[in-house]
């Protein structure tokens, strides 16, 4: 039998799908975000986004912007080091520029969370980013995220049964940092609305 | 399936046996390979990318004493409370103005608040369909990719529809918040605002909710 053709398709379809892959980070909590009528897509770069869990964590992800030769991440978190007095290696900064996905760490712990070399102690050390009134830094990471890239546009990836006074907390610290143009990150629903079961 | 070419060992001064056309390869082993690979790839890829729903707040002032002032009349108060539960009730809540409105019970199905701020918005609708209308029957012309953005204008100078405050409860989710900002989408309502719940909103809630017995609390001076 002659198997020419099907490698040859077998050969297409692969790289159809490998260059169409695009490997999405690992969240550090599952995040099941509601649902809208919204059809806007989601910006590819220039953006930070804050996701709420469902147990009120809070974690925070910021891009490169749109060429990683910007390395804004490592900018960023030299900065908001230096404001906490934290100080960060060479090696560390460009990990951490090539870690993709989102962090809930103080950032006292940042350092030992970058070299961290087990995924599980990471896993255990997200424990949210502090927010609240004597220990702010997410509104100190917003700052800094909006100060290296000003065109950086916000994103809210909130889970459903976030409860809204976490919801609340966070855009309280947004628009006390001037954002006040925002995107909830939801995903696309038929248009006829479904009732809530 | 490929073949496996065995060489036939005859008796001395037999004929080697020839090889015709191409060589075979046993290709088995790769295409194995190649569709663990494809099928590894069709399941982690995600086409549909996840969507965003915009949201613009006002500036927040600093010296700001006095909230706007807002017509009373057109003023829809939407109470978001616990268990997907949504309260609305019209105009304003006044201490001084007893008695102060009843919390109407509604969900977020296409008969509950759907219908409350459809009918609310009836004249913006009207007025867009007679637009349309007037397009069709040749009244107004203008080009046709400029219809949109008419249409938009009238959404936006619209001073008719209803002024949608969304409070909620602290025990409100995130879903509710969403959904409820997702229903002034698919109802047109230009004008709404996510707003701070009041202590009279509280106790009116928890009075709908049958927590309480009175809207301000028994052993309160107010």
């Amino acid at each position: 039998m002659d198997m020419t053709p099907m490698v040859d398709l077998f050969s297409l379809l692969l790289t159809f799908f490998m260059l169409t892959t695009t490997f999405r980070p690992q969240e550090p909590v599952p995040v099941d975000t509601p649902f809208s009528i919204s059809e806007k897509p989601t910006p590819d770069n220039n953006i930070m986004t804050l996701v709420i869990s469902k147990d009120k964590g809070v974690y925070f992800n910021f891009d490169n912007g749109s060429d990683t030769s910007f390395h804004f991440r490592s900018k960023i978190l030299e900065q908001m080091g230096a404001h906490y007095n934290v100080k960060f290696t060479p090696e560390q900064l460009q990990k951490f520029e090539k870690y993709n996905a989102s962090f809930g760490v103080p950032i006292q712990k940042v350092g030992e969370f970058i070299d961290a070399k087990d995924p599980n102690d990471r896993t255990a050390m997200q424990t949210g980013i502090p927010l609240d009134s004597a220990d702010n830094q997410l509104a100190n990471w917003i700052l800094y995220a909006r100060t290296v890239n000003p065109n950086i546009k916000t994103l809210i990836k909130g889970d459903g049964q976030a409860e809204y006074p976490i919801v609340k907390k966070v855009l309280d610290i947004l628009q006390d940092k001037n954002v006040n143009r925002y995107n909830l990150i939801t995903n696309l629903e038929a248009v006829v609305v479904k009732k809530t079961e | 399936m490929a073949e496996i070419v065995q060489e036939e060992k005859s008796e001395k001064g037999g004929k080697k046996k020839k090889h015709h056309g191409s060589a075979h390869v046993d290709m088995t082993p790769m295409v194995d390979l190649m569709a663990l690979l494809i099928t590894f790839f069709m399941l982690t890829t995600a086409f549909s990318k996840p969507k965003v729903m915009e949201i613009v707040l006002p500036e927040k002032k600093k010296d700001q004493t006095e909230a706007p002032k807002i017509a009373a009349s057109r003023t829809l108060n939407i109470i978001l409370g616990p268990d997907d539960k949504v309260y609305w009730y019209p105009g304003n809540a006044d201490p001084t103005k007893l008695p102060l409105p009843v919390l109407q019970l509604t969900d977020f199905s296409d008969e509950g608040v759907r219908t409350i701020l459809l009918d609310r918005n009836i004249a913006l609708f009207k007025k867009i369909d007679q637009f349309n209308d007037d397009i069709k029957t040749g009244k107004i012309e203008i080009p046709h990719d400029s219809v949109p953005e008419m249409i938009r204008r009238l959404k936006r100078d619209d001073d008719t529809g209803p002024i949608v405050l969304i409070k909620a409860d602290k025990r409100a989710t995130y879903k509710n918040v969403v959904d409820i900002i997702d229903e002034m989408a698919i109802c047109g309502i230009a004008r709404y605002a996510l707003v701070d719940i009041n202590y009279l909103e509280e106790g009116m809630l928890k009075v709908a909710l049958g927590e309480a017995t009175s809207v301000l609390p028994e052993n309160g001076n107010k």
